[in-house]
């Protein structure tokens, strides 16, 4: 756990007038997950997307294995091709079939053979136990297999890590089980993750760190045990104990 | 009695229609319906028929013989045929209606783009659509149709006039159907687009992929209405001088002092948009099931 993957220096973002990120920085290792979690509006979601630069930050640096994306010689499309993200709202493309879904990145980014695309996505759909759903459209699918559809979409890209943004606040509570349960499986595999989460006991179970923002502000960070058990800021114990 | 949901509340509560609106309940709704329509068509055939001047009405727009003669034409007496100057506008609208489809999505395409190579034209598309879409239809039919000719500039210039029409009419309908084809890409919800990129897809992939089959899906209704309003301005054209249905028509009216060509020609307009509007119903209803029927 010493290799850096993503590294994220001093960021800010303003929208505005209004400062949504405030010097934020946080290294990410390989086969590291790291819980963000903080109210909503804190800056956990717009810290994912200047992640993989589907916003630019106002200040400061983030680097994937060591290469400044704010360079301007950045090539925006490839470092998406080794960010992988999935969203709360799942937006799975609705005009293509689950199977096409999973196969349009590997297909149309990576330029991957359509014949060896399929048999990954097939794989990975097997994986998730929907592999018989794959030529149906994902409005039949329940949110919970939507989403499950929508981590195997991102994970056929092959990525060096996830970004996963509130992936369960948008599903019934009778379909957050399966979704957690899938990011468990990859947490357990070695995927490195940044996974914003107002799901605290998953967060406990699977990160190696979590990271505490408020209001635009890392306030603090720590193994699960510091922060849950004893979290040395004010702000942090108030959002324990409201939650 | 208190209306609340209590279990020993005992009032049974009426749900019974009002007598008065009982007659149309059921069964008798159909029988309500034939009868309003029969009285409808009947008042209006009774008025052609009942009126001081109905049977001057009658022999002027809808004398079977006469339509039939504008219909078919007759060259000995110099009458062009109404249905074979249909087919004049059909292929003007189906060519036009091609090229709209083309330079209108052309023309979203570059205003929504965000390479700097394209700025210019960016700003140039925004000022095409603004102004043909002011400008009336006739005035840049007359503005093709009379000027690319006097320019001289050879075959361009040489054209008939039906060519300078579906110009102008491509002019005119591409900067509409930009707008159309702009709203739609708009309407398609921006997690789209972020999931598209962040799959590492270029703008244009995500464009082509992800936006427009969506898009497209949502503006075919506005998009039809636009091409039976194309359908019915290629009678415009006639003021270039193309003997299309409606030229045809007037032409039969001025010479027999019988205005049933003009029927003639709207019953052909009606049934060519018709059955475009049935089809491209049944063409979003198949769509509609196909992605909501399981496999």
């Amino acid at each position: 756990m010493s290799d850096v993957v993503l590294s994220i220096k001093d960021v800010t973002k303003r929208f505005g007038d209004r400062e949504v990120l405030k010097g934020v920085s946080l290294d990410l290792h390989s086969h590291e997950v790291v819980a963000l979690i903080g109210h909503s509006g804190s800056g956990k979601s717009t810290l994912l997307r200047c992640a993989n630069l589907l916003e630019p930050v106002s200040s400061g640096e983030i680097s994937l294995f060591g290469q400044i994306l704010q360079n301007p010689n950045i090539d925006d499309d490839a470092v998406r091709r080794h960010i992988g993200m999935v969203f709360q709202s799942f937006n799975l493309f609705p005009h293509l079939s689950v199977l096409d879904n999973v196969m349009l990145g590997p297909v149309h980014s990576l330029k991957e053979s359509k014949d060896s695309a399929r048999e990954r996505a097939m794989a990975l759909l097997e994986r998730i136990g929907l592999a018989n759903r794959a030529a149906e459209f994902p409005d039949r699918l329940s949110g919970g297999q939507q989403q499950r559809v929508a981590i195997v979409r991102s994970l056929a890209m092959q990525p060096s890590l996830l970004l996963l943004d509130e992936v369960t606040s948008a599903l019934d509570p009778t379909l957050v089980g399966e979704v957690l349960d899938l990011l468990r499986d990859l947490a357990r595999g070695g995927t490195t993750m940044l996974i914003a989460t107002h799901e605290m006991a998953f967060a406990r179970e699977v990160a190696h760190q979590i990271v505490f923002l408020d209001q635009g502000v890392l306030v603090e960070k720590g193994t699960p045990d510091q922060i849950f058990t004893n979290p040395t800021q004010e702000a942090t114990r108030k959002f324990l104990e409201r939650i | 009695m208190s209306q609340s949901a209590d279990a020993g509340s005992s009032e049974i509560p009426n749900l019974l229609l009002p007598p008065r609106r009982r007659w149309l309940s059921g069964r008798r709704a159909i029988i309500a319906s034939s009868l309003s329509s029969v009285l409808l068509l009947g008042g209006i055939i009774a008025v052609l028929y009942l009126a001081p001047g109905g049977a001057m009405v009658r022999g002027a727009f809808f004398d079977p013989h006469s339509m039939w003669q504008a219909f078919v034409g007759d060259p000995n007496k110099g009458l062009s045929s109404v249905g074979k100057g249909l087919l004049t506008n059909a292929w003007m609208f189906v060519a036009a209606e091609a090229l709209v489809l083309f330079f209108g999505l052309l023309l979203a395409w570059v205003r929504l783009s965000h390479s700097p190579v394209l700025f210019p034209f960016r700003v140039l598309s925004t000022m095409y659509t603004d102004v043909f879409r002011g400008v009336p239809i006739l005035l840049v039919i007359f503005v093709v149709g009379f000027g690319v000719p006097a320019l001289q500039l050879g075959a361009v210039s040489n054209q008939s006039p039906a060519v300078y029409g579906v110009a102008a009419l491509t002019i005119t309908y591409s900067a509409y159907v930009a707008e159309v084809f702009r709203a739609g890409i708009y309407s398609v919800p921006q997690g789209q687009l972020l999931a598209a990129r962040s799959l590492g897809l270029a703008h244009s992939t995500t464009m082509r992929r992800v936006i427009l089959p969506q898009a497209i899906r949502t503006v075919i209704p506005p998009l039809l209405n636009d091409f039976i309003s194309l359908q019915k301005d290629t009678a415009l054209v006639s003021t270039l001088g193309a003997i299309e249905a409606t030229r045809a028509a007037q032409i039969y009216a001025s010479t027999e002092f019988n205005f049933s060509s003009y029927t003639v020609a709207s019953l052909l307009f009606l049934a060519l948009t018709i059955p475009l509007t049935r089809f491209t119903d049944r063409l979003i209803a198949k769509d509609r099931n196909k992605r909501l029927a399981s496999a």
